[in-house]
């Protein structure tokens, strides 16, 4: 191991309480007794109890997951296609107007996007509520994966898709057979994102919710205007702890695969003497 | 190499179905031409391949051989002009529905795939029986020596074994034509030897009509039964290795093929099919043989294989040409030596000589005065 210099411990100490300090606070106080948020009385779990009473934060919950997985989806069938087509279309009339359209909203504000899906919602007459979140989640996130689908495609042999075409696949065989699950990784982790995005919007779900559905940005969101509550904090906790988990687990996956990766390599090196 | 020249002589007997003009190619290209935008990728090409042919499309990059294989597989569109697969035209016919399979350079081996599906591919996607999938895939894993290695993954064999399963996939389906882009490109010259042999028994094997792109002329020469020369979207030359070699039409093919001395000058008849070609000042004019005539002072180039050179260090007898010159370099092939022969006019002839004896046994040497010979029949001589 390399002895780390006091500058270097220096930085690195300061750079991590930078990002983690206040999550840090805020996992210790959802352990707290006391009702009072910034005063320690000892620790205790009872908030987390007082969190699963709480139906109207597990509805929000429970809204905010299926809007994330039914709208992430979504995202990414549209968002793969949209890749492909601007990737692997050629040079068709309008494309770069096209890609360019696909990467706006990325850059758009919020307010407008929600804004303008709210004038929408209402020109055509449809109610607010779980259905008009999907579509509008939908709509900003299939950007995010047709960015992160198409950069995996750019760098994707050209040639394996024209030796399944030349081994008498259909295009759609072709894109199913050998293209799909070659670029999966890079599907899978725009889902992830927009999965991501869906769970933590707050500015365009506000826009779209209705009466009916709320989801769980919202709810916390409206529940600290009348002040922050130990409860908030443990959900907080809850949400970190899912995201940790997530993100360990995914780096393990590809650590493993990059060693698996590794130990083939060797192998087909052997397999060559 | 007379050996291959018997060859051409015998025709009855041996497979030249392009001196046969009873038959039918199986390919035609007829005044194909392939633009992009503005450039000319094909200009004006009209070429005939026939059944059970190796022909090889030789030409530096960009010459357009390898949009003619993109043609024949269907990835690309002709401009004008149509190609023809045994009589019909192609130039509609998608990829997928071409009897027609490729080879990648890059093998486009499926990745995810083990070495078995990658082979079965194409037989899958013909709808057929499990039965007949799985003989037809043992059969392709045999005749490639891959038996072991059916189960593994792409990214768990070596190159060559990578190279084998590329041929056993493309092979799977029975094509009435396959082509090769670059197939040995990527291994190391050793194994690229082994692997031409290997490439023409399996070729002869499976009867199937074979088209190479490479730019490696030694491997053309070694695996065709023609070669088509390409420069610039055209075809400067068509014919055996051999004839290639030996009876290049220009400059350009003597010089891409092999190692070529040219000697440019006038010429002026001599005696029947004879020319004297004076080709420096102060020096007296060499004498080679043309079947195709020259007129009084026409230009012409003497293209003369440095194997056909003789050196020595007294002068020979009886040689059609001989010249004076000092040894400036020698290039020591183990097999082989390539003198550098500089005249005193300043050109540099190369004089290549089997090393038959041990090299302690040589007697020229660097700034020897030498002697260097040919004779009359020993050049091709070419207008331009």
């Amino acid at each position: 191991m390399k002895r780390l210099s006091w500058f270097n411990i220096t930085s690195l100490t300061v750079g991590f309480a930078f990002l983690y300090l206040p999550m840090v606070i805020l996992v210790i106080y959802s352990f707290n007794e006391s009702k009072l948020v910034t005063v320690w009385a000892g620790f205790s779990t009872k908030w987390y109890g007082e969190l699963l009473q709480n139906d109207a934060f597990l509805d929000a919950a429970w809204v905010t997951i299926k809007v994330a997985v039914i709208s992430s989806t979504l995202a990414t069938v549209l968002g793969t296609m949209a890749a492909y087509v601007l990737v692997r279309g050629g040079r068709f009339l309008g494309r770069t107007l096209f890609s360019g359209m696909i990467y706006a909203p990325l850059v758009m504000p919020e307010v407008i996007t929600g804004l303008s899906l709210l004038l929408l919602f209402i020109g055509i007459g449809l109610d607010r509520g779980v259905l008009t979140i999907v579509l509008a989640h939908t709509t900003f996130s299939m950007c995010y994966v047709s960015v992160v689908v198409s950069s995996r495609l750019v760098s994707f042999d050209r040639s394996l898709e024209e030796a399944a075409l030349d081994l008498g696949s259909s295009a759609w065989e072709a894109f199913r057979l050998v293209t799909l699950p070659l670029i999966a990784p890079a599907v899978i982790a725009g889902w992830l994102l927009a999965f991501t995005l869906s769970l933590d919007d707050l500015v365009i779900a506000s826009f779209t919710a209705g009466p009916g559905a709320t989801t769980l940005p919202i709810k916390i969101f409206s529940a600290v205007r009348l002040g922050v509550s130990p409860e908030i904090n443990a959900l907080s906790t809850i949400m970190i702890a899912i995201v940790t988990v997530g993100v360990i687990s995914a780096s393990l996956i590809s650590k493993r695969n990059a060693v698996k990766a590794q130990k083939d390599a060797r192998a087909a090196e052997r397999a060559e003497a | 190499m007379p050996f291959f020249k018997e060859r051409t002589i015998v025709s009855q007997t041996v497979f030249a179905p392009w001196d046969d003009p009873n038959q039918k190619p199986l390919i035609r290209f007829q005044n194909v031409t392939k633009r992009f935008g503005e450039f000319v990728a094909i200009d004006d090409l009209t070429l005939d391949i026939f059944a059970q042919e190796f022909f090889a499309l030789l030409g530096p990059s960009g010459c357009g051989k390898t949009t003619m294989m993109r043609m024949l597989a269907g990835f690309e569109s002709v401009t004008e002009g149509k190609i023809e697969l045994s009589g019909a035209d192609i130039g509609h016919v998608p990829p997928n529905k071409r009897a027609v399979n490729m080879m990648f350079q890059s093998y486009a081996l499926f990745p995810h795939l083990s070495v078995w599906e990658n082979i079965a591919f194409g037989l899958k996607r013909d709808r057929k029986s499990k039965a007949e999938i799985d003989a037809r895939v043992d059969e392709m894993l045999k005749l490639t020596r891959l038996e072991k290695f059916s189960k593994r993954k792409p990214h768990q064999i070596s190159g060559g074994q990578r190279q084998r399963v590329a041929l056993a996939r493309s092979l799977a389906k029975a094509p009435k034509l396959l082509l090769l882009d670059e197939p040995l490109g990527a291994l190391d010259k050793k194994l690229r030897q082994d692997t031409q042999f290997e490439l023409m028994d399996i070729q002869e094997t499976t009867g199937t009509t074979f088209v190479i792109v490479t730019h490696d002329q030694e491997e053309a020469m070694t695996v065709a039964s023609r070669v088509a020369v390409m420069d610039e979207g055209r075809i400067i030359q068509v014919a055996t290795p051999a004839n290639i070699y030996e009876y290049p039409n220009s400059v350009y093919v003597a010089d891409f093929i092999g190692d070529v001395n040219i000697i440019q000058g006038t010429a002026a008849a001599k005696g029947p099919e004879t020319y004297a070609i004076t080709w420096a000042d102060g020096q007296a004019p060499v004498t080679a043989t043309s079947k195709t005539s020259f007129s009084e002072g026409q230009e012409a180039h003497l293209a003369i294989r440095p194997e056909k050179i003789g050196i020595s260090a007294q002068k020979p007898e009886n040689a059609d040409n001989a010249l004076q010159g000092k040894v400036l370099d020698i290039a020591y092939l183990g097999n082989l030596s390539t003198y550098h022969v500089q005249l005193p006019g300043g050109q540099i002839i190369k004089a290549q000589t089997a090393n038959t004896r041990r090299i302690a046994r040589r007697d020229i040497t660097w700034e020897d005065p030498v002697w260097i010979s040919w004779s009359a029949t020993a050049g091709v001589l070419l207008a331009q």
